[in-house]
């Protein structure tokens, strides 16, 4: 059995900075777990730019900015396995860890750790859960395994599409296979607003003059051996398509961008808590999981709209995985963080009486305009703040200083209020 | 040289039937019209052994069900497919409905089905707490089963082929002509020659009687819609859960699969079309409430996926498993609606009994082996298991679909053991890689690839599931 402090499932953009924030801490014996045959995860497959705006202050591609994490882990010597699937945790009596894995080279491996970094990020919602009604020929895919076809494999998926989901990866793809030559015919959103950036609206489908068709989906798929159209309907305020509104575009391909599940299934079976709304861990300001030494981050934790934000977040993980290695991780009273009217969940969902200042990542459930975001603790105020604009696809963040963070003596609530009222 | 029997139709009679065909010293051979066999009902049903409190006492269904559940058993074993005797429960919800279960009793006792008794709501509880608290009993029968079915036909033809049988797929016959001696089968410019001829076409098998003059059936394909869920849904019952029968089926059921996902469905509707295999907004919704009507605890967010099953039903209400009037060496399994898998193994038997005595001669093979080699499972092995094939074989040590923690050895023994997959959709049935929560969203480009590399042909070659549905449509830019 191999031993060391600290493993780290994941070698994405999540793993990769919790592990340079453990080795920085102190916590230099570890090693990253990662399923594909290079680190950087996702990040890999997603060749556009605009990542990395808020943490370098420049537009990079996804390999560009994962190549400035996988640069500092190589400088620090910090090992890691791929193609290596981490196949379960367990905890034992001594509280220590038990990891096991399997990769082509070494086999099954076991190891032992003080430690665990969860962060093997999210999966995409596939056509089952939307329950289409129609055949099931070749032409249906998730937009990240398109994107997977399109910019790993050289291979397109189709030429003529309909992307269901305003997801960011859907939007993007929108952009990519007409670069590539294929005809994006329109994008359906079920909601009457969408699920992805702003900016990506404007830049994959408005430059590019498709169609974004809010409060309609698909409602049947046609084609025995390919797809050769799918019929579309406008949605209802009860999300039921409204009959009489159907109308078929012919195309060989959809596209699904319905939405990204944190990939928790080890998490699951390992026993660590989740949060019914965000599919993801419990867990405090320390990204600690209801598991003792067991910590998550990134997509894994909860769905992230920048990468920016999660290697923010990935930071603290690693960096508090480190202190709980030599002891010196917070103890005390701890009190839940929640989210109400409008504020559909919060990470952290604890945090310590006596944290040190830390911020709230939180989404809301619907478009809002002039609103206000309160914190309040015990029905004191800690702080509140004004906001033209706050949608679901974009998420929201807080910082709670000292001053702040001073006044926690219970439960955290963060809502929102209409201004003037 | 003809060959001694050509079997039509690679579903899970005519792979049971092939298997039993091994078994003797003679040369056969499985006609399959699609790119890989057990694309017709087998891949789309209830996946249920029933127990045979069902069928009419006096007809072939009765009789056949119930032979056919007392040798799956020993079937399920010789060809290493899981198979689980979880039981079956019959809900009644009105007072006409236990008067119904009473009568299903009696039908049972008399079909020869063993151990069948009336649950008060309160002893169906405690076995099923998930079960709705509307019931006013249910017939219990503890020799229902669970099986896959598609795993079962194709471990048969793997057992039939491995023992000698052959397979040609992309097959379908168009022309069938018998000079007395040999029938000759038609398919495009290809022909086949074989003495003895077994149809067990599906809902195709009138139109092949047809072609030989006999028209003494129709089958009209019944479509059933089904929701297959998480592995997380799985657990809400341990048996099968029916709902009182009506005279276009067995109603809606509520199962565990032996893969541990819940299985619900299927609507009944009678259609003209025998290709469409489309699912309807209305069918999936009535699936979802009949179900909830049973097991109200269901999450439907948890769907992975929906299919439609088309039952081959025949004009004369039973199975046709006969000679045929006009060619007496053509020898129908038709008409195999449900419960045509449980009755599987028992009509081979039967349908063999046919040949013999039309005049095919039975000696038996010294050689055969019905034992198929267990397909690698990496997801049931024990650690020690799993250490020693990843050690062994460096592709048990790459997992390619997450979901179900099949690994690229699994993937290879799909393309490489018989009948070999050769599209996407084969590899799934054979290895599940894509079977899972993702639906093949991580492992379809890895499947891809592998199928390429393995049958030396370009990423864009590659189908789902044969003939135009290409995966891929051509180089990017």
């Amino acid at each position: 059995m191999k031993q060391t402090d600290l493993v780290i499932i994941g070698g994405g953009p999540a793993g990769m900075a919790a592990a340079i924030a453990a080795y920085d801490q102190g916590a230099q014996d570890l090693l990253i777990l990662d399923r594909e045959p290079q680190l950087g995860g996702i990040l890999e497959q997603c060749i556009h730019n605009g990542f990395g705006l808020h943490r370098f202050k420049e537009e990079l591609t996804g390999p560009e900015y994962a190549a400035r994490f996988a640069e500092q882990v190589e400088k620090r010597n910090i090992p890691y396995l791929l193609d290596t699937m981490a196949l379960s945790l367990e905890t034992a009596a001594s509280g220590e860890k038990i990891v096991t894995a399997v990769n082509p080279r070494e086999g099954y491996l076991k190891i032992r750790a003080k430690a665990v970094v969860l962060a093997m990020g999210c999966r995409e919602r596939p056509r089952g859960a939307l329950n289409i009604a129609g055949t099931r020929p070749a032409g249906i895919y998730t937009a990240g395994a398109a994107q997977k076809f399109v910019n790993m494999k050289g291979e397109m998926p189709g030429k003529r599409a309909v992307i269901l989901g305003s997801g960011d990866i859907g939007l993007i793809m929108a952009r990519r296979m007409t670069l590539e030559g294929a005809k994006v015919e329109a994008v359906c959103e079920l909601m009457p607003y969408s699920g992805g950036l702003t900016r990506n609206i404007v830049q994959c489908l408005e430059d590019f003059g498709i169609p974004l068709k809010l409060s309609h989906t698909v409602v049947k798929i046609h084609g025995k051996e390919r797809v050769e159209g799918v019929i579309i309907a406008a949605v209802g305020p009860d999300k039921r398509p409204i009959p009489g509104t159907e109308e078929l575009i012919p195309c060989d391909t959809l596209l699904l961008s319905v939405g990204l599940i944190p990939e928790n299934e080890l998490s699951k079976e390992a026993g660590v808590e989740l949060d019914p709304v965000t599919n993801g861990a419990v867990v405090d300001e320390c990204r600690q999981t209801s598991i003792p030494g067991v910590f998550a981050c990134g997509n894994v934790l909860h769905v992230h709209d920048l990468v920016d934000y999660v290697s923010e977040e990935a930071e603290i993980a690693g960096k508090q995985a480190a202190l709980y290695i030599q002891s010196q991780a917070p103890a005390g009273k701890v009190f839940p963080v929640s989210g109400k009217d409008g504020v559909r969940y919060v990470v952290p969902q604890l945090v310590h009486q006596n944290a040190k200042p830390f911020a709230l990542y939180f989404r809301v459930g619907d478009v809002y305009k002039n609103v206000r975001i309160v914190v309040e603790c015990e029905g004191k105020v800690l702080l509140s703040r004004k906001k033209q604009k706050a949608a679901p696809g974009e998420m929201e963040t807080l910082l709670l200083k000292e001053e702040h963070t001073a006044k926690i003596t219970g439960p955290l609530t963060v809502r929102l209020e209409k201004e003037g009222d | 040289m003809p060959y001694d029997v050509a079997v039509i139709g690679g579903g899970v009679t005519g792979a049971m039937i092939l298997r039993e065909l091994a078994r003797y010293q003679l040369k056969a051979i499985l006609l399959e019209k699609e790119d890989d066999v057990v694309m017709g009902a087998t891949k789309a049903n209830s996946a249920i052994v029933h127990a045979g409190f069902d069928a009419e006492p006096g007809t072939k269904k009765a009789r056949f069900n119930v032979e056919g559940n007392a040798l799956m058993e020993q079937t399920a074993k010789e060809l290493s497919v899981p198979f689980e005797r979880n039981g079956s429960l019959v809900l009644a919800f009105t007072e006409e409905d236990l008067d119904t279960l009473g009568a299903l009793k009696q039908r049972g006792e008399q079909n020869g089905v063993p151990g069948l008794e009336i649950l008060t709501p309160e002893q169906v509880w405690e076995k099923e707490p998930g079960i709705s608290r509307e019931i006013k009993g249910a017939l219990w029968a503890p020799t229902g089963g669970i099986v896959c079915p598609y795993e079962l036909a194709l471990g048969a033809i793997e057992n039939a082929m491995d023992n000698g049988a052959a397979l040609l797929t992309n097959f379908p016959a168009e022309e069938t002509r018998d000079n007395g001696e040999f029938f000759t089968i038609r398919s495009g410019n290809e022909t086949v020659e074989a003495r003895f001829l077994v149809n067990a076409a599906g809902v195709y098998a009138d139109e092949i009687a047809r072609m030989l003059g006999d028209n003494s059936f129709t089958i009209t394909p019944r479509r059933g819609e089904y929701l297959l869920l998480d592995k997380t849904q799985g657990k809400l019952v341990k048996s099968t859960i029916f709902q009182p029968p009506t005279k276009m089926g067995k109603g809606v059921l509520v199962t565990p699969t032996v893969d541990g996902n819940l299985l619900t469905g299927p609507t009944s509707e009678n259609i003209e079309d025998k290709e469409d295999t489309s699912t309807t907004a209305a069918g999936l919704d009535k699936v979802q409430s009949l179900a909830r009507k049973s097991v109200p605890g269901i999450n439907y967010r948890m769907t992975i996926t929906s299919f439609t099953g088309l039952r081959a039903c025949s004009s004369t209400g039973d199975f046709v498993i006969e000679p045929s009037e006009s060619a007496p060496r053509l020898i129908h399994a038709a008409g195999i609606e449900s419960p045509g898998l449980t009755s599987a193994p028992a009509i081979a038997r039967a349908v063999v009994k046919h040949l013999e005595e039309a005049g095919l001669v039975l000696a038996e093979n010294p050689e055969f082996d019905p034992i198929r080699k267990p397909f690698p499972k990496f997801r049931e092995m024990t650690e020690e298991e799993r250490a020693e094939l990843a050690a062994g074989d460096p592709a048990f040590g790459r997992i390619v679909c997450r979901c179900e923690m099949i690994t690229e050895g699994e993937i290879l023994a799909a393309i490489r053991r018989n009948p070999p997959a050769r599209s996407v959709d084969a590899v799934k049935r054979r290895a599940r890689a894509g079977m899972g929560r993702c639906q093949g969203g991580f492992c379809g480009p890895q499947v891809v690839e592998i199928l390429a590399r393995e049958l030396r042909i370009p990423m864009d070659e590659v189908t789902k599931s044969g003939g135009k549905s290409k995966m891929l449509t051509g180089k990017t830019r």
